[in-house]
This record gives C-alpha cells, sequence and structure tokens, in this order.
C-alpha cells in the first residue's frame, strides 16, 4: 500500500475530474461535496507523504514496474512533498471558497478545478523531463478553462495573451527536451544528471544551450522579468478562487528551476555546473523592484495582488539564486507563505468588491462598505503578512533569506532590494486600506442586510490567514523542515541512487 | 538528408516566429502551427535520421530509435488539442471584443 503513496495524490484529482465529468448532471452541491471530500482526502495523502519522506527517504514509483531509465518514474522527496501539501491546502480554501457561487458562472469549473490540481501535483512528483511537459500542459490548458471561467471581454484579451504565450513556451520546452535527447539519449533527471556531468567538450554547447532554453521556459511559467508581462492581466481578470488557486502556478515555474539548477546543473555538473546562476539573481531581484513597482502603481486590488504575485517569486528566486543551504531553505519557507498570503488577498479583494457596489476593488474612496471592521482587520492581517511586517511568517521568511544573504557577494544589492520593496509594499498597502476603509462616507445602510458576510466568504480568507499564522506559530518546525529539504537536494547523490539503484 | 531537414525546421522556425509576432489573431494561431510543425520534425530528428530500419529492437540488425516517435505522437495530439483550444479562443475573443486585433483594441 505505501508503496503506491507516491501516485496517490496524482490519481486522486485525475478520478474525481473523470467521475465529476461522468455526474456533471448532478446538482451542484452534490458535485461540490464529491470535489471537497477528494480535496479533503488530498489533503491527507499530501500529508502521509510529508511524514514518510520527511525522514529523508526518496520514494520512487516506476510505472509498471519498469524501471528508470527506459520506464516512466515517479520521484517523491521532501521538496515535493511539500509543494503537493502546499497546493493541497490552498486548492482546498479556493475551492470552499469557490462553493459560495463562483462555479456556477460557467460550465465544469470543478472538472477543470481537479483536472489543475492532477496536473500541479504530477509535475511536483515527475522525475522525468518529458512527463513533466506532459503535466504543465494538463495544467495549463485547465488552468486556459479556469482563468476564461464566467467569459467576459476582459477575460477574452488576456487570455489570449495567456494561452499564446504558454504555447510559446511550451514549444520552447520541446526544444530544449528534444536537444537533450538527441544530445544525451535520456530524459529521466536522474540519468540526465550523471550524463551531463559527463559531457564530451564538443557537446557542451548544445546542453548550454538546452539548459538555458529550459530556464527560460520555467521564467515564463514564473513569471520572472523580463517574461512576466502576461501576469498581472490575466490574475487580475480571473474569477477570485481562480486567482487564488493560480498564486501556486508560478511557485511550480520556481519549483521546476530549483529542481534543475540542483539536480541537473548542480555542483557536480562538471564544466556545466551552476548553469543558472549568472542569470537568476540578478533577473529575480529586478522582478522584485518591478513587482512591487507595480503593486504601488495598481489602481485595482485585484491587480495590486497580481503585481504582490510577481514580486513574490522576486523574493522566492531571489532565495534561491543565492545557491547555497540556508538560501533555498529560507526560499521553501517563504514559498507557501506567499502562496497563502496572495490567495488570501485575492479573496478578500473579491468580497470587498462585491460590497462596493459599481466601485468594485477599484483604488478609489467610496461609501462605507457594511461591516468595514471586519473586513479592514482581515485586510490589515494579510497585508502585514504580504509587506513582511514582524511578527507575522512574512517577517520570518524575509529575515530568513537576509540572513542567508549575508555570506553572499552581491549582499548590497539584496539587502537594498529586498529593504526597499518591503517598504514599497508597505506604503502600497497601507494606501489601498485607507482609501478602502477611512477615507469614505457614510452608507444610507440600506442594503447590509443583503451582504452580510457568509460563512462560505469567512472560513477560506480566514483559513489562508490561519495557515500562514501557523506558519509563524510553528517557524521551528517548518524551518527545520525546509532546512533538510535545501540539504537533500544539493545532495544530488541520493536522488540519482534512489532512482537509479534498481529501488522499486 | 540532414541539410534539407535541418534547412526546412528553421524555415518553419522563421516564419512561425514572424507570424506570432503579427497583430492579428489569425496569423498569430498560423504562426502557433508552424512553430508545433518545426518542433515536431526536430524532436523526430533527435532519434537520428536513419533509412529502411524498423523501430523494433531485435526485428533487424539495426534500428531506429522509437522513442522520439512516441515523443513525437504525444506531441503532435497535445499540439493538436492546443491549436483546436486557441482557434476557439480567438474566435470567441472576436465576438466579445469586436474586432481580431490580439490587444482588442481597435486597429487602423
Amino acid at each position: 500500500m505505501s508503496s503506491h503513496l507516491v501516485i496517490a495524490p496524482v490519481l486522486l484529482p485525475f478520478l474525481t475530474g473523470v467521475v465529476l465529468l461522468a455526474l456533471r448532471d448532478l446538482p451542484m452541491p452534490a458535485r461540490r461535496w464529491i470535489a471537497l471530500t477528494a480535496t479533503l482526502g488530498q489533503i491527507v495523502l499530501a500529508t502521509l507523504l510529508l511524514f514518510v519522506v520527511s525522514s529523508g527517504d526518496i520514494l520512487v514509483y516506476a510505472l509498471g514496474d519498469w524501471a528508470a531509465p527506459w520506464g516512466i518514474v515517479l520521484v517523491a522527496d521532501r521538496l515535493a512533498a511539500w509543494m503537493v501539501l502546499t497546493t493541497a491546502l490552498l486548492a482546498l480554501f479556493a475551492l470552499l471558497y469557490a462553493s459560495g457561487g463562483v462555479d456556477r458562472n460557467g460550465r465544469h469549473f470543478h472538472v477543470l478545478f481537479q483536472m489543475q490540481l492532477f496536473g500541479l501535483c504530477g509535475a511536483f512528483l515527475t522525475g522525468d523531463l518529458f512527463n513533466l511537459f506532459v503535466f504543465f500542459e494538463i495544467l495549463l490548458i485547465a488552468s486556459y478553462g479556469l482563468l476564461l471561467h464566467g467569459g467576459g471581454a476582459q477575460r477574452a484579451r488576456s487570455g489570449m495573451h495567456y494561452v499564446v504565450l504558454n504555447l510559446l513556451g511550451s514549444t520552447l520546452f520541446l526544444f530544449a527536451a528534444g536537444l537533450f535527447y538527441g544530445v544525451l539519449g535520456t530524459l529521466n533527471f536522474a540519468d540526465l544528471a550523471v550524463r551531463i556531468a559527463s559531457t564530451p567538450p564538443e557537446n557542451l554547447g548544445l546542453v548550454r544551450a538546452a539548459g538555458l532554453m529550459l530556464l527560460g521556459v520555467f521564467a515564463l511559467k514564473a513569471a520572472l522579468l523580463p517574461l512576466h508581462l502576461w501576469l498581472p492581466a490575466a490574475y487580475a481578470s480571473a474569477a477570485a478562487p481562480v486567482a487564488a488557486l493560480f498564486a501556486i502556478m508560478t511557485k511550480v515555474g520556481a519549483y521546476a528551476i530549483l529542481r534543475t539548477q540542483t539536480l541537473l546543473f548542480g555542483p557536480e555538473a562538471g564544466l556545466l555546473a551552476d548553469l543558472f546562476q549568472p542569470w537568476l539573481l540578478p533577473a529575480a531581484l529586478a522582478t522584485l523592484a518591478f513587482g512591487m513597482l507595480g503593486a504601488l502603481a495598481a489602481t485595482q486590488l485585484s491587480r495590486q495582488a497580481a503585481y504582490l504575485v510577481v514580486a513574490s517569486v522576486g523574493t522566492l528566486l531571489t532565495a534561491f539564486g543565492l545557491g547555497s543551504n540556508e538560501g533555498i531553505a529560507a526560499g521553501l519557507y517563504y514559498l507557501p507563505h506567499s502562496t497563502f498570503a496572495a490567495a488570501a488577498l485575492f479573496l478578500l479583494g473579491d468580497a470587498i468588491a462585491r460590497r462596493r457596489g459599481e466601485n468594485t476593488d477599484h483604488l478609489r474612496p467610496a461609501e462605507d462598505i457594511p461591516r468595514a471592521g471586519l473586513w479592514g482587520g482581515l485586510f490589515f492581517i494579510s497585508a502585514v503578512l504580504l509587506a513582511g511586517l514582524p511578527p507575522l511568517s512574512g517577517f520570518i521568511g524575509k529575515f530568513l533569506i537576509l540572513r542567508a544573504a549575508l555570506a553572499h557577494p552581491a549582499l548590497p544589492w539584496i539587502w537594498g532590494i529586498v529593504l526597499l520593496t518591503a517598504l514599497f509594499a508597505l506604503i502600497a498597502l497601507a494606501r489601498s486600506g485607507s482609501l478602502l476603509f477611512f477615507r469614505s462616507q457614510p452608507n444610507p445602510a440600506s442594503d447590509i442586510g443583503t451582504v452580510a458576510p457568509t460563512s462560505l466568504e469567512l472560513v477560506p480568507i480566514i483559513g489562508l490567514i490561519a495557515l500562514a499564522l501557523g506558519l509563524t506559530v510553528w517557524a521551528g518546525l517548518a524551518s527545520d523542515f525546509t532546512r533538510a529539504a535545501a540539504t537533500q537536494l544539493l545532495q544530488p547523490e541520493a536522488y540519482i541512487a534512489a532512482v537509479l539503484g534498481g529501488a522499486r | 538528408m540532414e541539410a534539407l531537414l535541418a534547412l526546412l525546421i528553421g524555415v518553419l522556425t522563421a516564419c512561425g516566429i514572424y507570424l506570432v509576432l503579427r497583430a492579428r489573431s489569425f496569423s498569430v494561431v498560423l504562426g502557433l502551427t508552424f512553430l508545433s510543425y518545426a518542433v515536431n520534425l526536430f524532436l523526430f530528428a533527435m532519434g537520428r535520421l536513419v533509412i529502411a530500419r524498423p523501430p523494433v529492437i531485435g526485428a533487424a540488425d539495426a534500428y531506429a530509435d522509437p522513442l522520439p516517435q512516441a515523443l513525437v505522437l504525444t506531441a503532435i495530439v497535445i499540439g493538436f488539442a492546443m491549436t483546436a483550444f486557441v482557434i476557439m479562443l480567438a474566435l470567441k475573443s472576436r465576438a466579445e471584443l469586436g474586432n481580431d486585433h490580439v490587444d482588442g483594441g481597435g486597429v487602423p
């Protein structure tokens, strides 16, 4: 049983999606219950997987018992399990919020949502470059459907950009995968790592080109500057629960960069060691600065949240770009925090927009919204989380990143940009908060009854904030785990031995 | 044969990139199609070009690499589905926005 645990988080959302598609004529509440139960099951499976791999074991699942490097393998190490658990927790709250009525705005919301989870979990668990491509395509085509969910001109316009750019990215991915296969004769990550380390000199240029093409593809998915331009419009125009789920999508790109950087082009890769290093840190810092400037300039709360997602990717890849154990550990601590906090802000922005009539979430003074204290309080907590102020997890994450940068030669740049952009985030969020909640006129108080907070709005928002608070309270446990995960990533021999050593 | 195929892939890619950079969604879709043709041929060629060899080990004394053929099949199916999707999206966007500019704005 336990040997099938690795594939379970991939199969469960897939089967649920198929069942939901077959039962599409069921009444909406029944479909919601199926989807919610499956997502709860996904959390249970992800937690189990995390417990099993936290001992340091690397679980390898050979599909059809056909051993690597010829067969297709799924690999679960600490990093993969951490990402799967983050995804499952985020999905539960996004799904709860969507059950408040968003899922009625178009067809097949729950099917697409489960397929998106299928693609995400598969991308985290696969041990094979071509299957990474396939899972990317699955999560992308589900995300196209989710992005357009509900229709409208704005979604059609930003959806067109998103789809075309990602199709170009997929083409580039195939070129890179083909080049790897043509030069090295394998697509299995562990086998690639072995062969890259012993690339003959005449093929170095080709492998370097293929590696940098991969970096380009992953940077597009992660919205790294200058490939970030699709993100703000797409995320801001998507329905709120979809945008909340998309908070993990950029992290898939960051995950793929981290995986290839440590496994394929790590210090053991001989002449190709640290291939990404000269590009990653400058691009990440520029992304961080640009994202925060965008957040300062935004005129809508959803667009501000989208720019904060760009900035969080910048912070995350700054940490990964340090390349050290502490840097990667700090980044892995920051990753779930920034995902939950950004998702909470997307949901909160939608809940606030529903209460402001035609002003929606435009950042301009309007009438008081009913129960402004409650919404303002929630906004305040998520703003503290996102700006990285003490005492919450954003501060701990940034503190860990700044401390990890101490030994890095680019220290002044890293500290300068991270601290300055934290100030920008503070100003941007303080401005939004005061425009939304303080500079408002009294409301004629006629329609308060129709817009009372519902539990399907409050539970997901408070739940996501509680997860971030949990990361604060149990910061010691979480950062111990991420440090162990980083250590495991920086010793790719264990991964290679687990995959190629004939383990089942 | 290698030179001819390399030239073909290069021309297809160049045409694809040129068309993708155009402003009308129709040319963009055509460009994406060209690019997917180019990448399919490229993947296929990565198994090396051989003639009159079965893609089965043991059936003859030499064989063609079967893996790129499987990869190309997967890539063709995915590319086909994505092209169908992007055509539908372009039509929808044409209907919603009233024109076929990729930015949805007015074009002179």
